[in-house]
């Protein structure tokens, strides 16, 4: 029950958006296509951008993935991780995510490729990925713009928060999709 | 990320040898290539998509009206300010473009609404409390719809790449709210700011 309105939700929020947009636009005035046009081109800068970074993360982790280290990992962690039916996989994701959108963005790649996109491993990822935010980009560029040295709470604050994002995934992860 | 990236490769030959995969490990640079630019062909397409209708809902003033509607909640959060103060005005906007992934008009807003917290900052090297707020709002990066990874699932043929959508938000959501929660508590233990002003007294 809950996931039949959970499903439903996720499908229907993106056509929302899309209609919600294209109709408070038309009233405004707005010259849609025109605007959309300038949008896509800033899209795909975004993702020119963001290629050389694609290249270098998904061919190190595919590396990684086929020397073996991965499963050597697993059977150092692989009790702890099992309680939690955290997949080995998602480990180098938890650590990256806050220092790096577009690394993360290609070891979730990587992860997709490798075990299908409809896979446990995949979903798990996706939540992560798709909740986090480059925490110690953000205190950089936010405090640095204005010159403060000493950020006080703020790191702690946001290792925190990236850490509850963490577990929060895990949980949604295994109640939704498992 | 330097040390990061090295690493990895490292131990992928270290663990190669151990393992003696060196020919697979050297075939997943080629394969990797190959993969992340069809990855990034199928980004491309999508991102250029959802950026477009972003685009559209920036013009046609979705952005401020949701910023409008959660100036409330950010002069809860930031009491400290003065009622006119020009920042809550650009918290909230920081906030709402965020919310739609309009990352690259999300920050200036954001440095902007920073620099004015900064001229009512007693000390301006240290992050006073509000500052710290806005930050933590920023970091626990609060997004309505994972444009990017929805991208790379329909690029990897997922049945139903938007079956994410309202798990991420739930997840986001509390990540949101717990690291509003955290930073308040931590306001509290957090060693106070001296004034710039008796500290250079004190120095002097």
């Amino acid at each position: 029950m809950v996931k039949t309105i959970i499903d439903g939700i996720s499908s229907w929020l993106i056509p929302f958006i899309i209609v919600v947009s294209l109709i408070c636009g038309i009233i405004k005035r707005v010259p849609v296509y025109e605007t959309f046009i300038d949008g896509a081109k800033d899209g795909l800068k975004v993702s020119v951008n963001i290629l050389p970074y694609l290249i270098a993360i998904i061919i190190a982790v595919s590396m990684l993935r086929a020397s073996g280290a991965i499963e050597l990992t697993q059977q150092a962690f692989g009790g702890v991780l099992k309680m939690f039916n955290i997949p080995v996989d998602v480990l180098p994701v938890m650590v990256v995510r806050s220092l790096s959108g577009s690394a993360v963005l290609g070891m979730f790649s990587d992860i997709a490729n490798q075990f299908g996109p409809d896979s446990f491993v995949t979903k798990l990822t996706a939540i992560m990925v798709g909740s986090s935010e480059t925490t110690f980009y953000v205190l950089a560029v936010y405090f640095g713009s204005v010159g403060i040295k000493k950020f006080r709470h703020a790191i702690l604050a946001g290792i925190l928060a990236d850490a509850a994002g963490i577990i929060a995934a895990v949980a949604v992860a295994n109640w939704l999709f498992l | 990320m330097n040390y990061i990236w090295f690493f990895i490769i490292l131990i992928s030959f270290a663990a190669a040898a151990y393992t003696g995969r060196i020919d697979e490990t050297v075939n997943a640079i080629w394969k990797g290539a190959q993969t992340s630019i069809e990855i990034a062909l199928y980004l491309a397409g999508i991102m250029a998509f959802w950026l477009g209708i972003m685009k559209i809902a920036q013009k046609a003033g979705l952005v401020d009206f949701i910023a409008k509607l959660v100036t409330p909640f950010a002069r809860l959060l930031f009491p400290d300010l003065k009622k006119d103060n020009p920042a809550i005005g650009d918290i909230a906007m920081n906030f709402s473009a965020n919310a739609f992934g309009l990352s690259n008009a999300a920050t200036p807003i954001g440095i902007k609404a920073m620099e004015e917290l900064q001229k009512v900052n007693k000390d301006k090297n240290s992050a006073s409390n509000d500052m710290c707020t806005l930050l933590a709002m920023n970091t626990a990066g609060f997004q309505l719809v994972p444009a990017t990874v929805i991208a790379v699932l329909a690029a990897c043929g997922a049945k139903n790449p938007t079956e994410i959508v309202l798990p991420t938000l739930i997840v986001t959501s509390f990540t949101f709210v717990f690291a509003i929660v955290v930073v308040k508590i931590l306001e509290k233990f957090s060693k106070p700011q001296i004034p710039s002003d008796i500290k250079e007294e004190n120095d002097g």
